[in-house]
């Protein structure tokens, strides 16, 4: 049985002369929700619309479910997809929009009713799309992915416009997919989001993949930090002599020390800062976000 | 193929397209169909000034002679409606989730062309009942005999007509789709439809009388008259099947191959 859900081999796309995604190697694990992370023109979409086959590549090639994306229409019919936000006929109400797709797929209608209920729009089902708010709108583009019960979910900035209660019912969602066994590939900008529903990651930078693995080994490969304050600001340059001392490297940033170290040793430097007769207001040891540990990486890059 | 017929159908019948397009074509229809017998023997009721008397109305061929002279009308709504339903996909940007539900980009041209030309029946059937209803209507005022408009030649005068206005009509329709693909916004497609055959035709007519023989929307036209003596039939068909074909197979082709990047 194949482990991959998608597959991508040195897929690139060349429009004119400037390269939307180069020689793009990753994969994403069966039954895994997988974030794909990149700044704005990183080549995100472009990569989706190749395993969609909306766009054909440059070079290179990818499998999505085990078919090669010369062939979409071999896997598709298990596949779910909302890219780019929502697009729907704005004089057809939510219902009917989603019968369409629904005719279209050969899937049964009455999961229309079912998916507008899960997607928290049974009430406005019958509006029309245009009277819809951006939230609406972005319920019913992920309601019309769901439409096939795919095997495999793709999903375009599907919080955008979702306001808190939202957003927090879409991660509650693609968790709950997920346990079933779907396959969820989802990209954003919300990093916090990511991190927290996401176990794995594949991060772009320039139409180029800088990261691919799981979300936890990223965040460890960062510098953990430790935050230490003392009760007298006078106690710094003391306390600042000691860490160094011990052979780590700090920061003091508005009267507190950033010490680059694992969590563990906070023990030690309370220990050694007691010694010395200083008292610390505070300590406490921070693990890099995955927002922080983006913009490091994406840094580092340039 | 089924299955996009169906999806298609869904957006025509949407009660503000379809209620509107059918209020159009009747009030078409009954425009041209009164005049004909409003202004009877007048010298004003058909065109280009040509006289009709209600002795003629009141031969097997009066039956549908209203029904025919809305014909370029019906081509028109046809022309905008296909042009429409075409590049909307591409401006609504719903392309995408058309071919992530049906990858298969000729199921979804042909399954939206059966699906309009569905569409484009309906309209000339109901153009026909229209038509013809206001013509008994108006048959007694204008003192119009009607007894010949029952008889078997007045009947199949009045299929041959319903199925060269719909030839037409799915001419004009076919034009407007072709427009939608190459433009990919429905007022561009429409606007450069609806100049191009009810004036730029008419104004190279009018400097070089020759063309007209040549011309799609003089051609697909003509096909709704049965032929005329400018040109036959069978001529306007073949013309108009030569741009069908060389302009749908442009057309197809780009829409085959075409990244959908929108």
């Amino acid at each position: 049985m194949n482990k991959s859900a998608i597959t991508v081999s040195g897929l690139s796309k060349v429009y004119g002369d400037r390269p939307a995604i180069s020689d793009a190697h990753f994969d994403v694990p069966v039954g895994s929700i997988c974030g794909f992370v990149g700044p704005n023109g990183s080549g995100k979409t472009t990569t989706i619309r190749m395993l969609l086959g909306l766009i054909t590549p440059t070079q290179g090639s990818a499998m999505v479910l085990g078919e090669s994306i010369k062939h979409p229409e071999k896997y598709l019919p298990k596949v779910g997809a909302m890219i780019e936000g929502p697009a729907f006929y704005p004089a057809l109400s939510g219902a009917e929009n989603l019968r369409v797709l629904a005719d279209l797929g050969g899937f049964p209608i009455s999961r229309v009713p079912q998916l507008l209920e899960k997607v928290g729009l049974a009430e406005r089902g019958k509006s029309k799309y245009k009277t819809y708010s951006l939230g609406m709108k972005q319920r019913l583009g992920i309601a019309a992915a769901l439409l096939p019960n795919p095997e495999l979910l793709i999903l375009d900035e599907p919080t955008n416009g979702l306001d808190p209660s939202g957003i927090q019912e879409i991660r509650e969602l693609l968790r709950e997919l997920s346990k079933l066994g779907t396959t969820v590939f989802v990209s954003s900008h919300l990093l916090s989001e990511l991190e927290m529903i996401c176990d794995h990651l594949v991060m772009l930078r320039l139409g180029k993949v800088i990261f691919t693995g799981l979300t936890h080994e990223l965040l460890a490969a960062q510098s953990p930090l430790i935050v230490a304050t003392p009760e007298y600001e006078v106690d710094l340059t003391k306390l600042v002599k000691i860490v160094e001392d011990s052979g780590h490297s700090v920061q003091v940033k508005e009267g507190s020390l950033h010490i680059n170290s694992a969590p563990e040793w906070s023990a030690t430097l309370n220990r050694l800062a007691f010694d010395s007769g200083i008292t610390l207001k505070s300590i406490s040891p921070i693990m890099p976000t995955l927002e922080e540990t983006f913009f490091e990486m994406t840094e580092d890059q340039k | 193929m089924r299955s996009v017929v169906l999806a298609e159908g869904r957006k025509l019948r949407r009660p503000t397209l379809l209620l509107s397009t059918l209020a159009t074509v009747t009030a078409l229809t009954g425009l041209f169909t009164s005049l004909v017998f409003l202004r009877i023997n007048s010298g004003q009721n058909t065109r280009r000034g040509a006289s009709i008397s209600a002795l003629q109305l009141s031969q097997a061929t009066g039956l549908t002679y209203g029904f025919k002279l809305v014909g370029v009308f019906l081509g028109l709504v046809a022309l905008c409606i296909f042009a429409s339903q075409t590049a909307q996909e591409y401006t609504y940007g719903t392309l995408r989730n058309l071919l992530v539900r049906q990858p298969s980009r000729m199921k979804i041209l042909f399954g939206k062309f059966i699906s309009m030309a569905l569409f484009a029946a309906l309209m000339v059937s109901f153009a026909g009942v229209v038509s013809i209803a206001l013509s008994y209507l108006l048959s007694g005022k204008a003192k119009v005999d009607t007894t010949k408009w029952g008889s078997s030649q007045a009947l199949h005068l009045l299929g041959q007509t319903t199925l060269n206005l719909f030839i037409a009509t799915i001419c004009y329709g076919l034009l407007g789709m072709i427009l939608g693909l190459f433009f990919r916004s429905p007022i561009s497609a429409i606007s450069i439809g609806v100049l191009w055959s009810l004036i730029l035709e008419n104004i190279l007519g009018a400097v070089i009388s020759s063309t007209m023989k040549w011309l799609p929307a003089a051609n697909f036209s003509n096909i709704g008259e049965g032929g005329s003596v400018a040109a036959s039939y069978q001529h306007s068909l073949f013309v108009s099947a030569l741009y069908i074909f060389v302009g749908g197979s442009i057309a197809a082709a780009l829409f085959k191959r075409r990244d959908v990047a929108n």
